[in-house]
């Protein structure tokens, strides 16, 4: 029995990687096609750092993810302190509202966006992207921080005011470090959902602006080029690396098993 | 009182993020290109090619579920009862590929697919015949698993974890056989986790356009591939819109039965 269920592991566990192994392999190859192994290469890699397109593409990606997950944490951490004062009716209500881009299909969520924004006369470019992300980043920030909230209560700091602390002293002093936790995984999850978002950036990006994504859609009619791979690749390393230095040496157990589930969630 | 001002940005985030678009496509779905109110976007689900599209949606949605299924229900078991280690590092696995952008891994099946690929090599050298699936709706319900396993997986080891292992000792200590325990026990106890997975995996297989256009050659439509045509190259927005919105009936009725399935939202990861 034990061997059935370690053989039933190990082919889920080829399941899950080995097209990522395939991936890592061919961002090696010397040729350009996917489908033929001419030699060992490194050229993907020097290219990466010279093609224009792949620079403005990962300017675009990592530009937005960080402004969107920023903003949507900000609105959404002060959103759940106006939540959790609301009555519970109210409350049941606007985390119903919090939820529809959570659980709608990502096609209805950009193509919605799309015509609004072509609608109230946006061009659509950078700035649309960026609104689009924020859209979809704000429930994930919600979710994160408003457990943390409802956890800790109200009592400490209204005791925080009784002692003479101004409402904002006592904000910054007593309610955030309570709630930090939530507020770093849901900034994460919000980052991590918007680099890797393709289908509303597909509908809201107008023609000049490519993220990794698009650049990668762009492509996949006429072949890939394994410059993008070796992109992949090394995005995909230095996550690792970050993961598990940040899992399993800094002993913050807690914390960061939280954020892999939050994480999950997407 | 000051405090409920704060969550004011949000208000306007939600109207104008979630309320106007959702009012805006029902706008376009309703009217024609001259503004006119109409039906005609919507009952388009009925043209063969839409219906067609529509239906084969909804039956690999529906395989690619069911298989999600029955691949996790073991797996988080086999989990649930491992020495694997923490529960952080089994979501570590499972959270990991999510990180190699999702074009790309899809796109990698079609190179361990293809005819003179990776798979039908180790299958020649093991004398075994080759298996042509690329380009076939096959080749879509795979690529559907394997981008969306995760989330099926997760919610119901979640659950699992959750239930108390004194319980499952009481039914063993009065008798009951594992097959019981299963089918008394733990299934019925994990379906939070189960509605949770099952919306998760069903919700992005019905509505995808991106793995049917990579895994099946251009050639297969599915409704979503539909939807994506409308709004890009033919550029006819109100059938689009009328098309989703029928789309979108499916989705809430799949929501709809979750939430009735899992009431407390304990199928929920966060």
């Amino acid at each position: 029995m034990k061997t059935v269920k370690s053989i039933y592991m190990i082919i889920i566990m080829l399941f899950l990687y080995l097209p990522i192994i395939t991936l890592m392999v061919f961002s090696f190859n010397e040729s350009k096609s996917m489908f033929k192994w001419t030699g060992l290469s490194l050229k993907w890699y020097k290219e990466m750092f010279t093609d224009d397109q792949m620079l403005s593409a990962i300017w675009n990606t990592f530009s937005i993810a960080t402004s969107a997950s920023v903003i949507a944490t900000i609105i959404g951490t002060l959103a759940c302190v106006g939540i959790v004062s609301m009555s519970r009716r109210g409350q049941t209500i606007v985390m119903g509202f919090n939820n529809i881009p959570l659980l709608n299909a990502d096609i209805v969520t950009g193509i919605s966006l799309m015509l609004s924004f072509i609608a109230f006369g946006f061009y659509l470019n950078w700035g649309t992207v960026l609104m689009a992300h924020i859209t979809f980043c704000i429930p994930y920030v919600i979710l994160s921080v408003m457990p943390k909230l409802k956890q800790m209560g109200a009592s400490n700091y209204e005791a925080a005011l009784d002692l003479g602390a101004s409402p904002f002293y006592a904000f910054r002093k007593v309610v955030i470090p309570d709630i930090k936790s939530g507020i770093i995984s849901g900034f994460l999850l919000a980052f991590t959902m918007s680099v890797d978002d393709f289908v509303v950036t597909h509908f809201t990006r107008g023609a000049g602006i490519n993220t990794i994504s698009t650049l990668i859609y762009s492509q996949v009619k006429v072949g890939i080029r394994p410059t993008l791979f070796a992109l992949s690749t090394v995005i995909f390393v230095v996550v690792l690396i970050v993961l598990t230095i940040t899992n399993f040496a800094a002993g913050r157990e807690d914390e960061e098993e939280e954020f892999f589930y939050e994480v999950a969630q997407g | 009182m000051y405090k409920k001002i704060l969550a004011a940005p949000f208000y306007f985030w939600i109207v104008c993020g979630t309320v106007i678009p959702l009012v805006m496509i029902m706008y376009y779905g309703f009217t024609d290109r001259t503004g006119r109110l109409t039906m005609n976007n919507v009952l388009a689900i009925f043209q063969p090619v839409h219906a067609q599209a529509l239906g084969l949606a909804l039956l690999l949605a529906f395989i690619s579920t069911l298989i999600c299924f029955l691949l996790a229900f073991p797996l988080a078991m086999i989990l649930k009862g491992s020495s694997w280690g923490r529960k952080g590092f089994i979501v570590f696995i499972f959270v990991l590929p999510m990180w190699m952008n999702f074009l790309l891994r899809t796109m990698a099946w079609q190179v361990i697919l293809e005819k003179g690929g990776i798979f039908n090599t180790m299958l020649q050298t093991m004398h075994l015949p080759s298996l042509n699936i690329i380009n076939t709706p096959a080749a879509i319900v795979l690529g559907m698993v394997y981008d969306f396993l995760p989330f099926m997986v997760l919610p119901i080891y979640n659950t699992l974890m959750k239930i108390e292992p004194s319980v499952i000792e009481a039914a063993y200590d009065l008798g009951a056989t594992k097959g019981k325990v299963l089918k008394d026990i733990l299934l019925p106890l994990s379906v939070p986790g189960i509605a949770s997975g099952i919306t998760m995996v069903f919700v992005p297989s019905l509505t995808t356009f991106v793995i049917s256009n990579i895994l099946g050659g251009g050639k297969i439509y599915l409704i979503g591939n539909i939807i994506e045509q409308e709004f890009t190259t033919s550029a006819n927005w109100n059938l689009g819109s009328g098309l989703s919105l029928v789309m979108m009936v499916f989705i809430v009725i799949s929501m709809g039965a979750m939430s009735r399935l899992d009431k407390s939202g304990e199928g929920n990861f966060i």
